[in-house]
């Protein structure tokens, strides 16, 4: 038992060029989305390019420095799956946002 | 990184081998290490408490009336009397992603038991923590000189104030504890602490390198919520 577990150890690492390219890869992608603050993007392309860039940062480091890329399934899926409650609690309160705007804009300036 | 064979047998892959590995009657997250999947399990709560931070953020900054203050302009900071658009902010985040770097190759070198090189490496991962927990400190003390407070700043809602403080200070403490525990299993690692399988505090379990594994996972995570809060509060 002990000597398979050092070899399976040895067979699951990675080669060092995997994380070098993505360690690369984090690095231009950070230095684009810096970009995107330089040349001062507005409105639809500005968020589309931030929220582009950040998921794939996110995904790099979850898939390969996290090594999700290479764990099973079942740990995947239970990891993943629960993110969707966040997507649906951003969803109300984007919708709560903008009632709590339209309440305060109405009642502070036009009067209850 | 699970491992394939489990007492000789090999798993099936994919969504089958999920099937399986649920419905097997025994230990669901097969190959895992125990510690590696309570650690998964810890990140996935704390995935929750920061996006409860974020969303309040969202919320907070779309519901009020009063402008909000220019992040690129707040954050901005001069070199050679030339104000730069978040230039500490890109720094923090140049530094985060080499730390984690580094992290990701001592995990590497641990499992290949090359322990100088992974006892170098992490040590190189802590003291890119301790930088960004220092500029952070910089940042942090330069608005307090600017008159931010979580009632109110001088740049537009009073807000701003409340949700920075709250979501860089919790980041930042995540930040803080994974530096300590970075020299922590930098002194076991050169110790010799995973190649001897020598015990740690308060547990029965043996050493090993997949112990790096799980400091680095928690590391990785603190850079991903860096990624998220530099998209959502410094660039939006």
């Amino acid at each position: 038992m002990e000597e398979t577990k050092k070899k399976s150890n040895q067979s699951s690492t990675h080669k060092i060029g995997i994380y070098l390219w993505i360690w690369g890869l984090l690095f231009v992608l950070s230095f684009f989305s810096y970009l995107v603050d330089w040349y001062q993007f507005q409105g639809l392309l500005r968020w589309s390019l931030i929220l582009f860039f950040m998921f794939l940062k996110a995904g790099l480091i979850m898939a390969f420095f996290m090594h999700l890329y290479w764990e099973r399934y079942a740990l995947v899926n239970v990891l993943l799956w629960p993110m969707t409650a966040i997507v649906c609690f951003v969803a109300l309160m984007v919708a709560e946002g903008k009632y709590t705007l339209f309440s305060r804009l109405f009642y502070f300036f036009v009067g209850g | 990184m699970s491992d394939p064979k489990i007492d000789g047998f090999e798993l099936e892959k994919g969504f089958r081998g999920m099937a399986k590995d649920t419905g097997s009657d025994q230990t669901m997250f097969k190959g895992v290490h125990w510690g590696k999947a309570m650690m998964w399990i810890f990140l996935l709560s704390d995935t929750f408490v920061f996006s409860c931070f974020l969303i309040a953020y969202m919320k907070g900054r779309a519901s009020t009336p009063v402008e909000w203050p220019n992040p690129s302009e707040v954050f901005a900071l001069d070199a050679f009397g030339v104000p730069v658009p978040l230039l500490l902010i890109a720094l923090m985040t140049f530094v985060l992603i080499t730390s984690s770097g580094t992290m990701a190759l001592a995990v590497k070198y641990g499992y290949e038991r090359n322990r100088k090189m992974c006892g170098y490496l992490i040590l190189a991962t802590a003291l890119g923590g301790l930088t960004f927990v220092g500029m952070q400190a910089y940042e942090w003390s330069k608005l307090i000189h600017e008159g931010v407070r979580p009632w109110e700043n001088p740049f537009g809602a009073a807000q701003f104030g409340s949700f920075f403080f709250m979501i860089t200070g919790f980041h930042g403490t995540h930040v803080s504890i994974g530096v300590i525990f970075l020299f922590i299993y930098c002194y076991k690692v050169f110790a010799g602490h995973y190649d001897e399988g020598k015990r740690g505090w308060f547990t029965k379990m043996k050493g090993d390198y997949v112990e790096v594994e799980i400091l680095g996972l928690y590391w990785h995570f603190v850079d991903l919520v860096w990624v998220f809060i530099f998209a959502f509060f410094y660039l939006w």
